[in-house]
């Protein structure tokens, strides 16, 4: 058979491609939640403008959004192979460079990037908060904090659903690229499937499959949170 | 950084250059045309059309462009009607020229719908103007829709471009030697990761500066008008 459909099937290459895809996905949460909090920080830096940080903050997220996903994950992961590699041994865990490491390493390449994005969204959301809203808290005298868990918060996180929509969308394409290192994920786990049974374009096929399931699916997550956070509005 | 390694990883990163250019203008000029088509069919009246359009952009922005490539470089040698196709053999074949039809074909997903909703803001007043003034369907695009749209979807599209930019980096993973794949290259021979990835990055910076200053210069060209 041409395609090698059969070859799927009975090499046991469906459940592996399920548990990359359980990875891409685990990948891609924790990425994505770990750029939420770096959004979220030093978006609130940037709009407090913060004199010294928000440079740095700008410094971060132009390098990041102008520099290729790609050439970000070869300088971690090969910047830090060796030197994680040697204390691993050394505390008695020779394994873990094989295993957890490439997760972790994933998790913070694909972060950085998410969070570059994340920044940019939350500092739009934040800006589009009527100033007035925030005047009117201080003249009722409402601590700090409490505007900000009130007033800004609440309306941050309902502007910021459909940018965050589009970074959640940019960071599970981009978990694909850690393959290109070694994480077992959904691609990688097509590639050496394709590689033992010379039936790559099924491989690769299923592979594209599954991603557009995840991504529709979480579009459609996303719709329902939009419908979810919007504001009941005056017609 | 010393010397050495600068004078020795400067000129093969500036070869990858070259390539990484040559990648993005043609990948851009394909996926744009390809794209304003995409863009048409998609307001198109038969559902058909449209839905092709329609759906051809769920899928290219839904998966990633690596497996994209992948499936074209590596799967489509397999189908024997792609071999028997002399053409598309010829494509598939080179690393270079299937990476600029894998980075045309996404890019294409993508700039349609920038267009698309450049098309959809033309006010129908003017559209209605033009008609009643006689102008043939393929004038009336010319001059009217087609500038009015590209002005409102310029913003949109030189981010597109700028994605193309760091899109091209890919084609590392297909044996095409760019800057990144130099750049990979360069950082297991010397152990000098962190130099090589300043210098490698600091080209993709320089180009995607150049590119935005040019966007904005032709933004305010075409808002003239404006007198801004």
């Amino acid at each position: 058979m041409e395609f090698g459909l059969l070859q799927v099937w009975q090499g046991g290459w469906i459940t592996a491609i399920l548990r990359g895809a359980a990875i891409t996905v685990a990948v891609g949460a924790a990425s994505m939640f770990a750029g939420a909090v770096i959004g979220v920080i030093c978006g609130l830096l940037k709009w407090g403008r913060v004199f010294p940080l928000t440079l740095l903050i700008d410094a971060y997220t132009s390098l990041v959004r102008g520099v290729p996903e790609l050439l970000i994950i070869y300088l971690l992961f090969f910047s830090s192979v060796e030197f994680v590699t040697k204390v691993a041994t050394a505390f008695g865990y020779a394994g873990f460079a094989q295993s957890g490491y490439a997760f972790v390493i994933a998790v913070v390449a694909i972060g950085t990037i998410s969070g570059a994005y994340s920044t940019e969204v939350i500092r739009g959301a934040l800006a589009s908060i009527p100033a007035g809203h925030i005047e009117a808290a201080r003249a009722l005298g409402l601590p700090g904090r409490r505007i900000f868990r009130r007033i800004i918060a609440p309306q941050m996180l309902r502007i910021a659903v459909p940018g965050m929509n589009n970074v959640w969308q940019a960071t599970i394409k981009d978990t694909a690229l850690v393959s290109v290192v070694g994480l077992q994920e959904l691609l990688r786990a097509a590639f050496v499937g394709a590689g033992s049974t010379r039936h790559p374009f099924i491989f690769f096929l299923i592979a594209a499959v599954v991603y557009l399931l995840i991504t529709l699916v979480s579009q459609a997550g996303f719709d329902t949170a939009e419908r979810v956070f919007k504001l009941r509005a005056r017609k | 950084m010393d010397l050495e390694l600068l004078q020795h990883a400067v000129p093969v990163l500036l070869k990858g250059l070259g390539i990484s250019l040559l990648l993005t203008v043609v990948s851009v000029l394909l996926g744009f045309n390809l794209g304003l088509g995409l863009a048409m069919m998609r307001l198109s009246e038969n559902r058909f059309v449209a839905s092709f359009a329609k759906y051809y952009s769920m899928v290219f922005r839904g998966t990633p462009l690596l497996v994209q490539l992948f499936l074209f470089y590596y799967g489509l040698g397999q189908l024997s009607v792609v071999r028997d196709n002399a053409v598309i053999w010829w494509v598939i074949s080179d690393g270079m020229r299937c990476a600029v039809m894998a980075i045309a074909l996404n890019t294409a997903a993508y700039t349609s719908e920038i267009l698309r909703g450049g098309l959809m803001a033309i006010p129908v007043g003017l559209r209605e103007a033009a008609k009643a003034g006689g102008m043939s369907p393929m004038l009336r695009f010319r001059r009217i829709e087609f500038p009015l749209a590209i002005r409102q979807a310029l913003p949109a599209y030189g981010n597109e471009i700028i994605l193309v930019v760091k899109g091209t980096s890919l084609a590392s993973t297909i044996t095409v030697l760019e800057i990144t794949g130099y750049a990979k290259r360069l950082m297991s021979q010397t152990y000098a990761i962190f130099e090589v990835f300043a210098i490698a990055g600091a080209l993709y910076l320089v180009i995607n500066l150049i590119l935005i200053g040019l966007i904005r210069a032709l933004e305010s060209h075409l808002m003239r008008h404006e007198g801004r």
